[in-house]
């Protein structure tokens, strides 16, 4: 096991703008400068399905994807999806979650009920689960749009990054005209 | 500088630094995102071709005519362009040219995961296999070298974590002093009649074998000596893996698969005490190293199907006792049964009332592949078959030959717009010359969606978002010689039921063509939204007929037990109203 690199998994439901989210973060880890790898599928999962975006990074990183149980921390965007990929991640590893239930076609037609303890479940393995409102922080910061950003600000505490490297590669990653609002949302989740 | 690129992207890049003047495609997951990138450099001619034997075709002729040529596409479109591939393999090139064959394992957007190495050796051309980014960047360049130097095609295969992967990538200045492209005449080389492919024939042999002896020293077959008592041979991204969970064993990466290099092999193998191979899918390194009389172990711990993974590698050495097993190798801690989420139709997606009506009229669905294969899903349940692009038109063709009179008035083929111009022309050729009793669906959305909304030659624009001709399905279906080309609006559920039961009863060929847009096209004048639909709670009786068509936008609120009442998420709703055409309480109706 390759102990110098850091495992982030991000994950959520296709159209949630996870992959802006990892982009935004691989490059500050690059500006930061670490080596760093990112994988994902895209495909079939952009029609509402399942998403898991995997970044790496540390001196040398070779597998472009997390290796099972090693992940150090799980960026969720959705509760249901935060829960599936648990799998991957190690125990005692880092879970923070947006608070957003998205229901699955077999919910939404009635055949299935969408899971109403997965807070708790997730807190009965990984203690110090952190639930965000990512909408609501993002509605305070000025767009409900920028939840990602809000989530992405609670990640970056847990990460030896200096938050110089964030900012630049917010800027590099988001429109000009959102930039400010991203700024804010950021901070509120770093603030958290 | 430097830039953290996908393998795609990084490909792009790879050819512009090249020099290369042609580049031409048919999307298909993981490669599309290629030609979608190259669009961006200049001196580029970048286009989407009608299907992957015409995309190689283009590369081929400019390739003839002395300009560089990349044409990519995804693993099973090698199947389509095999034909003219063989035989250029015979020819070899003029300028450069690469095919990059974007391959599978796991199948996370493919109906097959056959492993496309065996093209190189079958078709005898060179294939590189790039590891991550950096590399997909570098080996183009490089391909197109020895393209050049070697005189043949060079394959270049990807596979979806190297192609949609990311990693940083240094950029260099693109190279100069390329020949001008110019017309140049040479029969003997460029003219494969039986005549002169006897004498090109022994040339590819020759070829092969130089180009083993360049690989025996080339600087991307790579000897990593380490701990000597264990070695294993890799490629591509499998060797990562080994890197991951086994950093200490020696390894002898091969940038190139084919052809091997077998001096090297040779000597690996004597300066480690046990040899294996780590590769995907088929055992085609394996059985090679084994011909050469060396042992090996390799699929005896390895899976045949599907990707590899740090797990997978770790658990198959941990096995054998080389690496120890770790909290990896523990059951997983998975919470609960979660309800699963897979892929659907679109909120007002045009295909969604031709699946709901072909599910009511029970026909017997030949389909093929696109957004559309979605229709064989819960609850629309319309898809009796779906082997390959365009194959649901000869194939309902070929059902009606064997079946009764009656059962033949239940077949119906479903072909997208881009699949019918593909390999589904073909089939309708079939139709109309043997007279099927057959009918054909072409769901026109007026874009290649299920790759991600690529242009087509009936979509009306090109690559470069140019405008372009309009292929006129339903007079191209009328040249052919149907006589019966109607077409419906998909969203009008009565004329939909009304048409594909009339032309489903008759016994001639006939053809429906559907003309709703995608909804994620986003070129103006296109696909605009409706008026929204909402649910009046008190009309709702909770009968949940709405819920038959598995719109996204439709929700069930449970009240007790067993009874609730449907509600239309106003975010998601795109005003289709097909689900108002189904409700017969009338409780559906448009946001005023
Ligand atoms: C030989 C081959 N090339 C490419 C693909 C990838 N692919 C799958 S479906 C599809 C086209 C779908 O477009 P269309 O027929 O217009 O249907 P839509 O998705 O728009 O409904 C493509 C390119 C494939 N499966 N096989």
């Amino acid at each position: 096991m390759n102990s110098t690199v850091t495992n982030i998994l991000l994950v959520g439901v296709g159209g949630q703008g996870i992959l802006l989210a990892s982009e935004i973060l691989a490059e500050t880890v690059m500006l930061a400068g670490y080596d760093v790898k990112k994988s994902e599928i895209h495909g079939m999962s952009q029609r509402g399905g399942s998403v898991v975006s995997h970044v790496r990074y540390g001196r040398e990183v070779f597998s472009p994807t997390v290796p099972e149980g090693e992940g150090d921390i799980l960026f969720g965007f959705e509760l249901m999806e935060s829960c599936r990929y648990l799998q991957l991640m190690k125990p005692g590893g880092k879970v923070i979650a947006n608070d957003l239930k998205i229901q699955p076609p077999a919910v939404l037609s009635g055949q299935m009920a969408y899971p109403d303890n997965l807070p708790e479940l997730i807190r009965s393995r990984f203690p110090d689960f952190l639930l965000v409102d990512g909408q609501q922080l993002a509605t305070q910061a000025g767009n409900p749009r920028a939840a990602n950003t809000v989530l992405l600000g609670a990640v970056s505490r847990l990460l030896d990054i200096p938050e110089e490297f964030w900012f630049k590669a917010l800027e590099r990653m988001v429109p000009a005209k959102a930039l400010e609002v991203n700024r804010k949302a950021f901070l509120m989740g770093r603030e958290l | 500088m430097k830039e953290i690129l996908s393998g795609n992207e990084a490909i792009a890049r790879g050819a512009f630094e090249a020099g290369v003047k042609v580049a031409s495609a048919y999307p298909g997951t993981p490669s599309t995102e290629i030609l979608e990138n190259i669009v961006a450099y200049p001196g580029i001619d970048a286009s989407w071709a009608p299907n992957e034997k015409v995309a190689l075709e283009v590369g081929i002729g400019a390739s003839f005519g002395g300009g560089r040529a990349l044409v990519t596409m995804k693993h099973v479109g090698v199947n389509v362009a095999a034909d003219p591939l063989f035989t250029l393999s015979y020819t070899g090139v003029n300028g450069g040219l690469v095919l990059v064959t974007a391959d599978d394992p796991e199948m996370h957007s493919s109906q097959n995961e056959q492993d496309n190495r065996n093209y190189a050796k079958f078709a005898k051309v060179p294939m590189l296999e790039p590891a991550d980014s950096r590399e997909c960047k570098e080996f183009t360049r490089l391909a197109f070298e020895l393209s050049e130097r070697f005189d043949t095609p060079v394959m270049l295969r990807t596979t979806t974590r190297s192609s949609h992967g990311k990693s940083i990538v240094e950029l260099s200045e693109p190279v100069t002093g390329l020949p001008e492209p110019k017309l140049v005449r040479n029969a003997a080389k460029l003219v494969m009649l039986p005549g002169n492919a006897r004498v090109r024939h022994p040339f590819i042999e020759e070829r092969t074998r130089r180009l083993a002896e360049y690989g025996d020293s080339a600087v991307i077959n790579r000897l990593e000596l380490r701990d000597p008592t264990v070695g294993v041979i890799t490629s591509g991204v499998p060797y990562q893996y080994v890197r991951e969970v086994l950093p200490n064993v020696s390894t002898l990466k091969l940038g190139m698969v084919h052809p091997l290099p077998a001096t090297l092999i040779r000597e690996f193998a004597a300066k480690v005490e046990r040899l294996f191979v780590v590769e995907e899918l088929d055992p085609f390194i394996e059985e090679q190293v084994k011909a050469m009389g060396l042992t090996v172990v390799g699929k005896e711990i390895l899976p045949l199907c599907g990707e590899l993974s740090p797990a997978i590698v770790r658990r198959a050495f941990a096995g054998i006792g080389i690496v120890g097993a770790t909290h990896a190798l523990l059951p997983p801690f998975i919470p609960i049964d979660l309800p699963g989420r897979p892929p659907n139709m679109c909120p007002g997606c045009p295909h969604r009332g031709v699946f709901f009506t072909l599910n009511q009229l029970k026909a017997y669905v030949t389909g093929d592949i696109g957004c559309y294969t979605l229709g064989f899903m819960p609850p629309l349940s319309a898809m009796d078959t779906c082997i390959c692009m365009g194959a649901s038109v000869g194939m309902a063709a070929g059902v009606a030959k064997v079946v009764s009179a009656e059962e033949q008035q239940k077949i119906v083929g479903v072909i997208g717009d881009s699949t019918f111009l593909h390999t589904g022309i073909n089939g309708l050729m079939e139709m109309v010359y043997n007279q099927s009793p057959a009918t054909l669906i072409i769901l026109d959305n007026r874009i290649t969606a299920m790759t991600g909304r690529q242009d087509n030659p009936a979509s009306g624009f090109t690559l470069m978002d140019a405008p372009t001709h309009r292929i006129d399905l339903a007079l191209l279906c009328s040249a052919l010689g149907v006589k019966h080309v109607r077409t419906i609006d998909p969203f009008d559920l009565a004329e939909t039921k009304s048409v594909i039961s009339e032309e489903m009863n008759r016994p001639e060929p006939s053809v429906i063509i559907t003309d709703k847009p995608c909804v994620l096209v986003k070129r103006e004048g296109v696909f605009e939204k409706g008026v929204l639909l909402e649910v009046c709670e008190e009309s709702c009786v909770g009968c949940r007929a709405c819920l038959k068509i598995g719109c996204p936008a439709i929700e069930w609120l449970p009240t007790d037990g067993k009874k609730g009442k449907s509600h239309i998420d106003p975010l998601l709703c795109s005003g289709c109203a097909v689900c108002h055409q189904l409700c017969k309480f009338d409780a559906i109706g448009r946001v005023i």
